[in-house]
């Protein structure tokens, strides 16, 4: 299966990505070649089998649903820009 | 004596007997830090004052019979994908070039009970997506064996700095070979734990379910050390097991007489440098002359273990680095009219070439129309995977097989050939995959004088038995008295 210009465009744009024209081509023969690399699970004798999705037995944990403080907010929110009132500044989401 | 030629334990010894003091130690390894690490390129950030200050107060605090824990006042490197709260960690990543952890990792909290003294945060590939070290945005590692050749990846300042004597010991952590990998390129040993082992909060997500923390140590010895100390339960991570508080060091016994040791042929086959399969076959002969009992068997996955592994670690990548969106942390672009370029600009700018193909990849297989195709077939092969270790493992105790197929390749060999890269992860993928333990040892050089690592893997939670047979080698073949790196 080929993989054309307007579909790695389109999966990128899922991931919210932007590629500059002149990173396409190289994006697109990787792409390529990793996808043909994996079809090889195409033959793989695994119809019978169950998915695994963890390492291990795969049961849920629970714990309380109880809040914990994080301790120091201030540091959380140092990474951020553009801060007021402990809130995040952003464009207009909504007209 | 060169206090930086020392392993960890042999540092103990000499704290213990009043041969060496704190302060010394650190300054010691400051003092080679300044000399060599221009020439390795192994640490993102170095807190070298910090260190000598904290030495300073320990030092004293142990003369004042205030502390006398065993390991008070051993430095250690943290690779920078580990919060330690207050300083920057950046997963070699512009992403996250000024982030400052508000929190330090479960590991980090416990080196700091044992008054373990962090000398820096250490290279790494971006997002530890690679296996090389190249793809860090910040600095190239260089290999100490061979300064044109790369240290393997992604922990690759890990165990440089390990290997060049820059830091005693290190953590590292491994996703589908990022300790076990460069550790053989290094010469050093290099252990993944069992999923589950060693907590992973504060770790910053790459695959969550194959990702784990481990060691990078001069011996085997350390590596039982160090996983002691990090190993365990933790609320904050609910995939961590209890391990009944293990000390692995009680595990070495330097004897493996009637251990059943199993070589899967297909990871022997074409592709596997000849100097590599030969030293591994001398290290066989060794283990028969020291009463194991080694059998060539099959574990039939080597055509299916890489492709399974780069759709779930990308497919898991695609989501974890979802969070990454220049809100609340990381990268924020510089230009934008509303909140979708605030989100495309930051991503594209932040991350490098192969996060973003990784990332892409992910999306891929996760999306409509492939889910079925890959994905889900990649985790219907996950069971195969396993169910091809459990059958080995009724009748064996631990597995042995190459860690790399070749020794460390230069510095720009493959970085223009994504595929090339993944490759090299053919030997250490299957055990993320599986959920099991695996540890790297060297077994010799080759012929430019490069280290070739050998990797055992056990079943899971026996760690004890890959440790002890690990040991029982290293103490017969005396790797570190034969060989040195050339720096």
């Amino acid at each position: 299966m080929s993989v054309s210009k307007k579909e790695l465009l389109h999966i990128a744009n899922l991931a919210s990505l932007e590629l500059k024209e002149e990173e396409i081509q190289d994006y697109l023969e990787n792409f390529q070649e990793i996808i043909d690399f994996s079809n090889v699970i195409n033959n793989a004798p695994v119809d019978d089998l169950d998915i695994t999705i963890a390492a291990h037995e795969s049961k849920n944990r629970f714990r309380k649903d109880e809040v914990k403080e994080f301790e120091d907010v201030q540091a959380m929110l140092a990474n951020g820009q553009d801060i007021e009132q402990n809130m995040f500044k952003l464009p207009k989401v909504v007209q | 004596m060169n206090i930086t030629d020392l392993t960890v334990h042999e540092l103990q010894e000499k704290l213990k007997n009043k041969e060496l003091t704190v302060t010394e130690i650190t300054e010691a390894y400051c003092n080679k830090i300044e000399e060599k690490e221009k020439d390795i390129d192994s640490f993102v950030t170095t807190y070298l004052e910090e260190a000598k200050s904290k030495a300073k107060e320990i030092q004293e605090k142990i003369e004042n019979g205030e502390i006398a824990g065993e390991y008070a006042g051993i430095p250690i490197g943290i690779k920078d994908n580990i919060c330690v709260k207050g300083t920057k960690t950046t997963c070699s990543s512009k992403m996250l070039e000024n982030f400052v952890a508000p929190y330090s990792a479960t590991v980090v909290e416990k080196l700091g009970n044992e008054n373990i003294i962090t000398l820096g945060k250490m290279n790494m590939d971006e997002f530890a997506m690679g296996t090389s070290t190249e793809n860090s945005a910040f600095k190239i590692t260089k290999n100490p064996w061979d300064l044109t050749r790369v240290p393997g990846g992604s922990s690759g300042g890990s165990a440089a700095a390990v290997a060049a004597n820059l830091v005693p010991w290190a953590l590292g952590s491994d996703t589908g070979g990022s300790i076990r990998q460069p550790a053989s390129l290094c010469g050093i040993v290099g252990l993944k734990p069992t999923y589950g082992l060693v907590s992973r909060y504060g770790l910053v997500a790459y695959a969550s379910s194959l990702d784990q923390i481990g060691t990078l140590t001069k011996d085997v010895r350390d590596a039982a050390k160090l996983l002691t100390i990090i190993a365990g339960k933790d609320e904050k991570d609910s995939t961590s097991e209890d391990n009944g508080n293990i000390n692995y060091e009680n595990c070495l016994k330097n004897d493996v007489k009637g251990l059943k040791i199993g070589v899967p042929k297909e990871f022997f086959g074409e592709g596997l440098d000849k100097e590599v399969k030969d030293r591994l076959y001398e290290a066989m002969d060794i283990y028969r002359k020291l009463g194991a009992e080694v059998e060539e068997i099959s574990v039939d996955i080597e055509k299916y273990v890489l492709a399974t592994y780069y759709i779930i670690a990308d497919a898991e990548a695609s989501s974890n680095l979802g969070r990454f969106d220049g809100i609340r942390y990381g990268h924020r672009t510089s230009e934008y009219s509303n909140i979708d370029e605030i989100f495309k600009k930051s991503r594209s700018e932040g991350f490098g070439p192969e996060v973003k193909r990784r990332i892409i990849f992910g999306t891929y297989v996760l999306s409509s129309g492939y889910y079925d195709a890959y994905y889900k077939k990649a985790q219907k092969l996950r069971t195969y995977i396993s169910n091809e270790f459990n059958k080995a493992f009724e009748k064996y105790d631990i597995i042995l097989m190459p860690t790399s197929p070749t020794t460390a390749f230069k510095i720009g060999e493959k970085s223009g050939d994504p595929m090339q890269l993944y490759l090299a992860d053919i030997d250490t993928v299957s055990v993320n995959v599986a959920g099991l333990p695996g540890i790297s040892i060297p077994c010799g050089v080759d012929s430019k004088g490069l280290p070739v690592g050998m990797q055992l893997i056990g079943n899971k939670f026996q760690e004890e038995t890959i440790l002890n047979a690990a040991y029982t080698f290293e103490q017969e073949y005396k790797f570190r008295e034969k060989y040195k790196p050339s720096i």
